[in-house]
């Protein structure tokens, strides 16, 4: 730990910290550049998923082992977590679609995504070559977890609260918005339930198939109740209340004699 | 003897000055170590299960069902692999191995044991530690889901899809709660170091109740018990185990996310569960068991249990102990329905931990009061506490009606009721047959009756 503060300060690079990031690094660019090169939206963030678990890495060789892991608890393994679940419900075979919408889209991004990063990428070279990092033995005196708990409880315990306070109201309307209030009394439980079953006017038993007796085979035959009625519920809906005429049911003279 | 104990602790300063070899051999000791404790996990399990069960199993067969695991191991290797044509063959192929390289990997921050002197190094049994080792097994369990769920997204059918969703849904509600009850850990032992850990369980505070001066338990399951206990339920539904094995549940999912899996790549999950069940026993042990360190009456009798290479055993005995327990709560306990879990989770051991850290930090920011004040702040507390329990409007509802009273209330045209009292009367075929015996040439006893 103290040995690894003291390199940082002194910026210059131990042998294994120029290994790690020299393997890691181009793990990373990989991972981006596969996160927006791949078409399936599930393959795009696990690309991002390694890309983030070498940022994870990155921060614990800069002497800052508790924001590295959190990075991969929090981000990696929450987050991304969140994410993956409400892709894998968009459906497996859910790819981007290759065509262009706009004449020269694609070139037209390549060239302004090269240049933002020249200009990212030179400014902060310009900006921090030859910068020497001060403070960090004093930062982590006591210890990177204890330092970053006293800034946190003493110089931004506002900033931070309010921040809690702003993901929980997000949290309690999304919630607010989502959920469907049912009121008490209109949830049934097990018992009421039953209850309701066997309450007069609810008959709890299967419902009567439809009349199949000597004089008919069809569907359309209401079943009879132990009574002798006939109980309307045993016929579809859909199916016309027919009644068959007199000449319909009187024979029709095609047998022979 | 004292200074000697003292030197048997590692602190951070003694990581990282090992040569290369001993840092290999400790790699390798910790992978055998896992890969052993599958292996014999195995038998473990069937063995105790089927004794405790009452059924056919390793308990019955070979030299102590010990050629159990062979045979499983045998039996996968030699099944057909199976790659569904709708499978995502790269995620299919790597989701296996996320699971187990996860489970292994957070071995390497569990102490097995004190400073050793191996071939002249002088050295802790320990792959390593850093000062945020409690975080990477956190870390490590929350990127042992993405397997899971990458294995149900990639097989490309229904069931494995669900099991792999439900399961990303009880481990990351699973590891808040996990991650609360590491939460009074770090408060009382002031580090996040497992090496750290396991020193501040060495010795109790002192504690001075009237006159004498008592030793309190240095254990974290006893100081913290609520933390241990919520750790405890929560690494059984971090693992996926019974009572908790929602992701796979046979009766709902056929096998969850591992539908789809066959041969090897299933014994590879099957291999995580069991190095996970190991390695979250391993943790449990090292955060709130003392770690490596002999129980209570051993270190009495005997000062030199807590130094060499004695420490692994009593080790070794905490995790099968708890290994025990994960497989004892498999034998005896049915699974919960999701919901209800669910609920377990964010409703009850949520809360619980939230309250139980808010008392615990209100105890720890009194602790250098004057014994008179803080005795008097903590007989406030505890008896608001208990005024509140006992004046909490109580919710008892009327007594029930008894079943007669709820037969009689029943509106007129409810459905026909059988009598209370039916008795069923004996079957006419039953008399005839008896009557149709031959008389049975014995004297009648006074409690002999026809049937």
């Amino acid at each position: 730990m103290t040995t690894q503060t003291v390199l940082a300060e002194a910026a210059s690079v131990s042998g294994g910290e120029a290994v790690t990031f020299w393997i890691l690094a181009p793990l990373a660019l990989i991972g981006a550049i596969g996160m927006v090169w791949a078409r399936n939206a599930v393959h795009s963030a696990l690309w991002l998923v390694l890309t983030m678990l070498c940022l994870g890495v990155f921060y614990v060789l800069q002497a800052g082992p508790f924001i590295g892991m959190v990075q991969i608890i929090v981000y990696t393994g929450a987050i991304m977590m969140l994410f993956l679940f409400v892709l894998m419900l968009v459906g497996r075979d859910a790819s981007d679609s290759l065509i262009e919408t706009l004449r020269g889209q694609r070139t037209a991004a390549v060239l302004l995504g090269l240049g933002f990063a020249g200009l990212v990428g030179s400014g902060l070279y310009r900006a921090l070559h030859g910068v020497r990092a001060v403070g960090l033995e004093q930062a982590n005196a006591e210890g990177n977890v204890q330092g970053i708990a006293r800034l946190l409880f003493t110089k931004y315990v506002f900033a931070f609260e309010l921040t809690s306070a702003l993901l929980i109201t997000a949290a309690v309307g999304a919630m607010v918005l989502a959920h469907v209030e049912r009121r008490k009394e209109d949830r049934m439980d097990q018992v009421a339930t039953m209850k309701a079953r066997f309450r007069p006017g609810n008959y709890p038993g299967p419902k009567p198939g439809p009349g199949v007796f000597a004089t008919s085979s069809s569907v359309a035959t209401p079943a009879r109740l132990p009574d002798g009625r006939l109980t309307e519920r045993s016929t579809p809906d859909i199916l016309p209340v027919r009644e068959l005429t007199a000449e319909e049911t009187s024979l029709k003279g095609t047998d022979k004699k | 003897m004292n200074a000697l104990y003292l030197a048997q602790d590692p602190t951070l300063a003694d990581f990282g000055k090992d040569p290369w070899w001993l840092v290999l051999g400790k790699i390798v000791f910790a992978f055998v170590f896992g890969l052993l404790a599958t292996l014999l996990g195995v038998w473990f399990e069937r063995r105790v299960v089927g004794y405790m069960q009452v059924r056919p199993g390793p308990n019955q067969v070979g030299p102590f069902g010990l050629l159990q695991t062979l045979a499983d191991g045998l039996k996968m290797a030699f099944k057909e692999d199976i790659l569904p044509r709708t499978a995502d063959k790269v995620v299919f192929f790597f989701a296996p191995t996320i699971s187990v390289i996860c489970a292994v990997t957070s071995l390497s921050v569990v102490p097995f044991g004190p400073m050793v002197s191996i071939f002249g190094h002088h050295t802790p049994l320990q792959v390593t530690d850093v000062s945020v080792a409690v975080l990477v097994i956190l870390a490590c369990s929350s990127m042992g889901i993405y397997g899971i769920v990458l294995g149900g997204w990639a097989s490309g059918s229904t069931y494995p899809l669900l099991g792999g969703l439900r399961s990303s849904a009880q481990m990351i509600s699973y590891e808040v709660a996990m991650g609360l009850s590491i939460v009074a850990v770090f408060m009382t032992a002031g580090t996040m170091s497992t090496s750290g850990i396991v020193a501040a369980q060495a010795h109790g505070t002192r504690l001075s109740l009237g006159g004498w001066e008592v030793a309190a338990p240095g254990w974290y399951a006893i100081l913290l018990l609520p933390s241990f206990i919520i750790f405890f339920i929560a690494t059984v539904g971090e693992t996926n185990r019974a009572p908790f094995d929602l992701p796979e549940a046979e009766s709902e999912l056929v096998a969850g996310f591992m539908t789809e899996y066959s041969s090897l790549k299933f014994a590879l999950f099957m291999l995580s569960e069991y190095v996970s069940m190991v390695t979250m026993s391993a943790v449990t042990t090292t955060l709130f068991l003392g770690g490596w360190r002999a129980p209570a009456p051993i270190t009495t009798f005997w000062a030199g249990a807590n130094s060499g290479w004695w420490p692994m055993l009593w080790f070794f005995g905490k995790v099968l102990i708890l290994v025990f327990v994960f497989v004892w709560l498999r034998g005896t306990l049915p699974r919960l329905r999701y919901d209800q879990f669910m609920r377990f989770g964010w409703k009850v051991l949520l809360p619980i931990n939230l309250v139980w850290i808010l008392v615990l930090s209100g105890l720890r920011s009194i602790e250098d009061w004057q014994s008179r004040d803080r005795l008097l702040a903590t007989a406030i507390g505890a008896g608001v506490l208990l005024l509140a329990t006992l004046f909490w409007p109580s919710r008892r509802r009327e007594p029930r009606p008894t079943l007669q009273e709820q037969v009689n209330s029943r509106p007129h045209g409810s459905f026909p009721l059988p009598p209370m009292d039916l008795q069923v009367p004996p079957s006419p075929r039953t008399k005839r047959v008896v009557a149709e015996r031959e008389p049975a040439n014995v004297a009648a006893g006074s409690d002999s009756r026809e049937v």
